[in-house]
């Protein structure tokens, strides 16, 4: 298995309330985090704000100190070829495997497109889309 | 119109001379028959040849909620199993309920004052009563449904829910009076409203015995405008038996029967006790109870009493309409309700951290409670649907052990107000 694949994200317990984002957005700035990737799942009462950042042990721990609920969890990240079915190509790879995907959400940088994906099992993943030679993302490209 | 005129319209005098008799058997009694109280006599100091005026019942110990606790299930019992016919249980504070054991006398005097009051609100075999108060373990339904027999109304035990068919079979039956929270009656009347039915013009509906929660003179003014039903205040809890006395047609106070009931008020800092018409702690000895000992019992309810006559003839004291507690007790759509039981709850959940806070408040005609918990950081996941299901178990497990639907809001910890000294966890805002 390749280590290298396996990205950490930073998952964080956000109260849905106003100005609560705006608070864990100060609380990373203090911590110098910068996100590379990120996305906001809600519910009625809170949200969970997912990031992709440079340097996550570090965040995580910074965050932690200041009492933030935080969490890494491990995801994959697809690279996403700038052509029409690149999507379904990975998609596919995972149905056929079957893996569940739990959620994703994409990210354009500079140079790649990647689709971050948190599926049930990663290790499982990144070998069946290794086998079907669709490329992952390494901490270092983002 | 009287049940039982000779009891109901005593001399005063009279009544004082039963209730001392009454009271010196049942002390007698109960220092033979029952080792609680006999205990309970003994570490205060008291024999039953102390009491020899009904003034002296100020002699003898309280009773507390904690002391049925403490006995249950049938510790506190002065009779053997075979005597209780019937037990009713409440939800209790900590894990334990309330059990209360009736004997077959226990239920007739229940009965009794049901009739009494049922007859002083002119409720009789010509009426048919809607009996929307809960059935089974909670005492309203039982209660009002042998009370409603006894005086030869048509009962139809509906209990709680099913608005719309109990609007219809209010029609069809022909129903003249409803015994509900007030809560649920509000509720009714708008269902009706919204099925384009006016209780006013297409039902019979009149009368409504309304309590098991607090309510208001407001709210009675509402339902009367609004529904042209005559609403009447019944109180009573399951310690006495259940709900039992009612406001008669002048509706100036609760009538206590008094030689089912004695009452005193006291202050409860102090223990003194106040006068008529003095605002205090309602303490209550029941006077033909049977099963289980009910001697000066703390009950916790605030009110003061009124020992004027009353104009229906009545010489039974009154009670003011229930003004609060002297505890926590919250009252969530007529369930009881302790916020040490919410506590204990949520301090069985792992998950859960130790701050929380509740906040009731009225919508519309329902209360509505929620629940903020803080929940502990490694409980937290990443997936939507894990912190769902976290939340859909937590209240889950208070509905189990409350008896009630809540909402539960999932919290950072950190995120909840801390206290200095006593804390402030219920946030109240109904407008009662």
């Amino acid at each position: 298995m390749m280590v290298g694949n396996i990205i950490t994200q930073l998952s964080i317990f956000v109260n849905n309330e106003p100005g609560r984002l705006a608070s864990i957005a100060s609380t990373l700035r203090e911590c110098g985090v910068n996100m590379k990737a990120f996305n906001l799942a809600e519910s009625t009462e809170f949200g969970i704000l997912r990031a992709i950042v440079d340097d996550p042990e570090a965040a995580y721990d910074c965050l932690r100190n200041r009492g933030i609920i935080v969490r890494k969890t491990d995801v994959i990240g697809v690279v996403i070829q700038d052509t029409p079915g690149s999507l379904f190509a990975a998609a596919n790879v995972f149905g056929e495997a079957g893996i569940n995907i739990e959620y994703g959400y994409a990210y354009t940088g500079r140079s790649i497109s990647t689709f971050f994906i948190r599926v049930d099992d990663p290790a499982r993943a990144v070998e069946a889309l290794d086998a079907a030679g669709i490329r992952l993302v390494t901490e270092e490209e983002i | 119109m009287f049940w039982n005129p000779k009891i109901e319209c005593m001399p005063k005098e009279d009544l004082k001379a039963l209730q001392y008799r009454q009271l010196k058997q049942l002390v007698n009694n109960l220092y033979s028959f029952n080792q609680f109280y006999h205990d309970r006599m003994r570490a205060q100091n008291v024999h039953p040849d102390d009491i020899t005026c009904l003034e002296d019942i100020s002699k003898l110990p309280f009773m507390y909620k904690q002391d049925l606790r403490d006995n249950y299930p049938t510790n506190m019992f002065t009779v053997p199993n075979k005597e209780i016919v019937r037990y009713h249980v409440s939800s209790g504070t900590t894990g334990k309920p309330t059990l209360v054991g009736y004997t077959r006398n226990d239920l007739d005097y229940w009965t009794e004052a049901l009739a009494r009051s049922l007859t002083s609100i002119g409720i009789g075999p010509e009426d048919t009563l809607q009996v929307s108060y809960g059935y089974g373990l909670f005492t309203g339904g039982l209660g009002l449904h042998y009370g409603a027999e006894k005086v030869g109304a048509t009962v139809l035990p509906t209990g709680v829910g099913g608005t719309e068919r109990q609007i219809e079979l209010i029609q069809d039956l022909g129903v003249t009076a409803i015994a509900c929270t007030p809560s649920y009656l509000i509720h009714l009347g708008d269902t009706a409203r919204k099925m384009g039915v006016d209780i006013q013009r297409d039902t019979k509906l009149r009368k409504a015995i309304l309590g098991a929660e607090p309510w208001s003179e407001s709210m009675r003014q509402h339902i009367e405008s609004s529904m042209g039903v005559k609403a009447y205040d019944i109180y009573g809890t399951s310690e006495q038996a259940g709900p039992m006395f009612t406001e008669c047609e002048e509706r100036k106070g609760i009538h206590i029967a008094g030689d089912i009931m004695y009452v005193e008020i006291i202050d409860p800092e102090t223990g003194e006790s106040l006068g008529p018409g003095q605002k205090g702690e309602m303490v209550v000895t029941m006077l033909k109870k049977e099963a289980m000992p009910m001697i000066r019992y703390r009950i916790r309810d605030l009110t003061t009493l009124m020992d004027d006559d009353c104009e229906c003839g009545r010489t039974s004291p009154r009670i003011s309409r229930i003004t609060g507690r002297t505890d926590d007790m919250l009252i969530i759509r007529g369930i009881n309700v302790f916020p040490s039981q919410i506590e204990y709850t949520l301090l069985q959940i792992p998950e859960v951290g130790d701050q929380y806070m509740i906040h009731v408040s009225r919508e519309g005609a329902l209360d509505n409670m929620v629940i903020q918990v803080e929940i502990k950081p490694e409980a937290f996941s990443d997936k939507v649907e894990d912190m769902v299901r976290l939340r859909a178990r937590i209240e889950s497990d208070l509905k189990k052990y409350l008896n009630i639907a809540v909402t539960v809001e999932l919290k950072a910890p950190g995120e909840l107000p801390r206290f200095e000294g006593k804390a402030k966890r219920v946030i109240d805002t109904r407008m009662i």
